[in-house]
């Protein structure tokens, strides 16, 4: 069964950073903070080099979006076993405002242009948290999708998916061509060898704008504000019941 | 951000965890702050960031977690030094053809300092190891090279380097340890101490005495272990370096193929010294890597720690104290990362500044570990806490490889001598 997979990167700060809102509250501070692969797109590409290695894959493709430090990100995925990467440019104001609609109608593109039987995604970034990108190119493409990947296998030409849900673990069949978001217990990504980090420099890595896929990347979305959490406050002790009660009665939330 | 999710629910949890037990790590060099003044990746290449950064994962997920226990219960862990392997860790800069990695003295230094941070004891185990690969990479015959690299790199076996013994130390050419020619064997007779591994290893690098007095007449064989006549003394009760076992290995009698012999009869202390060089290189690298380690630290106590109303961040003394900390930590790494380029180059300084290098980062480092640990006041002194243990581990990186005093002795050497 020889498929080419599609494995989208996305790169933020390293996971255990502490995010500092900006003065100007227009988002959050970015400069000299140290970046990496976002957590959930490591196990994508886990998964996508893992399936090659069982030889139901042909080929895995690591695309990323955004300005020219996503080549970095590309590399770590070549360095896990990516066969080549695909660099959507996005620079600037426009990066800022990219989202997941955005980056799921270039996905799509990009699955018709190459030809993908399989997309593989992590569920969400970790910086915003959206877990709409998977779901949204899958719906560009009228693909089926499996999102919250626990475990993924071939069932013949049909893709066998459990996927996390609170319930529990549901499992589903779907056709291929499909699109699949991956979870945090789908597997453990592997580190890259010193041989695979020097052989993923010859990889190549297609540079490529928006435009050319005939993608329209204007955001639908404006960012007013960022804020940080509220602090936590101190709270309060009441000496009977009454007074519990008085105040829930008193904040209105009773 | 929204905190919901597994994974941040469990980072924030270790980091609280962390803060009461103190047994702290660091991710990729840094748990907080923006980008740091210390930060070992500036200066260095994509590449060289790729290679710091699967290091600095090794050492965060593989290693740091059970550096006190392998310390305290004294534990060779070659499991992890094989998985370690597996990554290309075992033959840094050997050559390829023979399973090696061959990467650059730079590189390996990156490498190392970046091991470090998880267990200094381990990662200097391992650099010793590479030294030993080395040297049968490049002075070994194609056959000898055949037989023991390939296995070295990948850790299926282990190496000593076995150079001192009980009589000469800084005076390493008057060893005594001969190697008596007879048919096709050499026959050995004598001991040598401090060996780092020694006993749990599987291939010895031993310096011999093959012909005359001083160094025109030592020579160096590879001695199997299970060969008789090989034998090894008690395992050695040390401060630190405690994740590897040293004892005495003691030769009576002990026939060794001449086919095991690297280079040419009288070419052995050559071979030792410079193996020696690179190793030094990468001892400092190992001193490097636990002084970052332990000036994170440091800092994340004064951030915490309260007396007199404020955190200890706020007193002058320490502010001064840490930024002089930070100072001294990166020219030391200047100057062995300089040191390392030099011995790649082949440059005609490349010995005095190995030397100089190891002489100013040892020292340099083991101070900062120690400012380090009074930093933390009476916690210091506790095993609970990490930066005791690479106070005791990098202490020994003043005395061997050469001691500092012998690292003087080479510089000045160079500065005086008339011709």
């Amino acid at each position: 069964f020889q498929v080419g997979l599609l494995v989208s990167v996305k790169r933020f700060f390293l996971f255990l950073f502490e995010i500092r809102v900006k003065p100007d509250k227009s988002g959050v501070v970015t400069d000299g903070v140290k970046h990496s692969m976002n957590p959930f797109c490591e196990i994508a590409v886990e998964e996508a080099v893992k399936l090659k290695e069982k030889k139901l894959i042909k080929e895995v493709v690591a695309v990323s979006c955004g300005p020219q430090q996503a080549q970095e990100t590309i590399r770590t995925a070549l360095a896990m076993g990516a066969d080549r990467g695909i660099h959507v440019q996005v620079a600037g104001k426009d990066y800022e405002n990219l989202g997941p609609l955005q980056v799921s109608k270039i996905m799509a593109a990009l699955a018709k242009k190459e030809e993908a039987q399989l997309v593989i995604l992590g569920k969400q970034a970790i910086d915003d948290d959206c877990n709409q990108t998977g779901q949204m190119t899958a719906a560009l493409l009228d693909w089926p999708q499996g999102t919250f990947a626990s475990e993924v296998s071939f069932e013949g030409d049909k893709l066998k998916v459990v996927r996390e849900i609170d319930g529990g673990l549901e499992t589903i069949t779907i056709n291929t061509p499909a699109v699949v978001t991956a979870d945090l217990r789908l597997n453990t990504p592997r580190y890259a060898t010193l041989p695979n980090i020097m052989k993923a420099k010859k990889k190549k890595i297609a540079i490529m704008k928006p435009e050319d896929l005939g993608v329209d990347i204007t955001s639908r979305v404006e960012v007013l504000r960022v804020d940080e959490p509220p602090q936590r406050e101190a709270g309060v002790k009441v000496e009977t019941v009454q007074d519990l009660v008085g105040k829930l009665k008193d904040s209105g939330l009773v | 951000m929204a905190a919901t999710g597994p994974l941040a629910r469990i980072c924030r949890l270790s980091s609280i965890i962390c803060r009461n037990h103190c047994l702290k790590y660091n991710i990729g060099g840094q748990r907080r702050g923006i980008a740091s003044c210390i930060d070992p990746a500036h200066g260095l290449t994509d590449e060289q960031k790729e290679f710091q950064k699967v290091a600095f994962d090794f050492a965060a997920n593989e290693m740091a977690p059970h550096m006190a226990e392998w310390d305290q219960q004294e534990i060779f862990p070659v499991e992890t030094m094989r998985k370690a392997a597996q990554l290309g860790f075992g033959g840094i800069y050997v050559h390829p053809d023979v399973g090696g990695s061959g990467l650059s003295r730079l590189d390996t230094s990156v490498i190392f300092e970046a091991l470090s941070t998880g267990c200094v004891s381990t990662t200097a185990y391992v650099s010793i190891h590479n030294m030993c690969a080395w040297m049968i990479d490049t002075f070994g015959n194609t056959e000898q090279r055949e037989r023991f690299c390939p296995d070295l790199c990948s850790m299926e076996k282990f190496a000593s380097y076995c150079l001192t013994e009980p009589g000469s130390g800084s005076d390493a050419a008057s060893l005594l340890t001969s190697a008596q020619l007879k048919d096709d064997h050499y026959i050995l007779n004598g001991s040598k101490a401090f060996i780092s591994g020694g006993g749990d290893t599987d291939v010895y690098v031993v310096m011999c005495r093959t012909g005359g007095k001083g160094p025109k007449g030592i020579s160096c064989l590879v001695v199997e272990k299970g060969t008789p006549g090989l034998n090894f003394g008690k395992k050695e009760r040390k401060v630190g370096w405690n994740s590897q076992p040293t004892r005495a290995v003691i030769f009576e009698d002990c026939a060794v193929p001449v086919s095991n012999r690297l280079g040419e009869e009288g070419q052995g202390f050559t071979i030792a010294m410079r193996g020696l060089n690179g190793g030094r290189i990468n001892i400092a690298s190992c001193s490097l890597g636990a002084a970052h380690a332990s000036v994170l630290l440091a800092r994340d106590h004064l951030l915490v720690r309260k007396q007199f109303g404020e955190t200890l961040s706020n007193n002058q003394f320490l502010q001064f104290k840490l930024a002089e900390m930070a100072t001294k930590l990166v020219a030391s790494r200047l100057l062995v990362r300089e040191a390392a380029s030099a011995l790649q180059e082949n440059r005609s300084d490349a010995v005095s500044i190995c030397s100089m290098a190891k002489l100013f980062a040892t020292d340099e480092c083991f101070n900062i570990c120690n400012q380090a640990l009074q930093m933390h006041g009476g916690y210091g002194y506790l095993k609970d806490y990490a930066v005791q243990q690479f106070v005791r581990d990098v202490r020994v990186h003043q005395i061997l490889e050469g001691t500092n005093e012998v690292m003087r002795m080479i510089i000045s050497r160079n500065l005086l001598s008339e011709s």
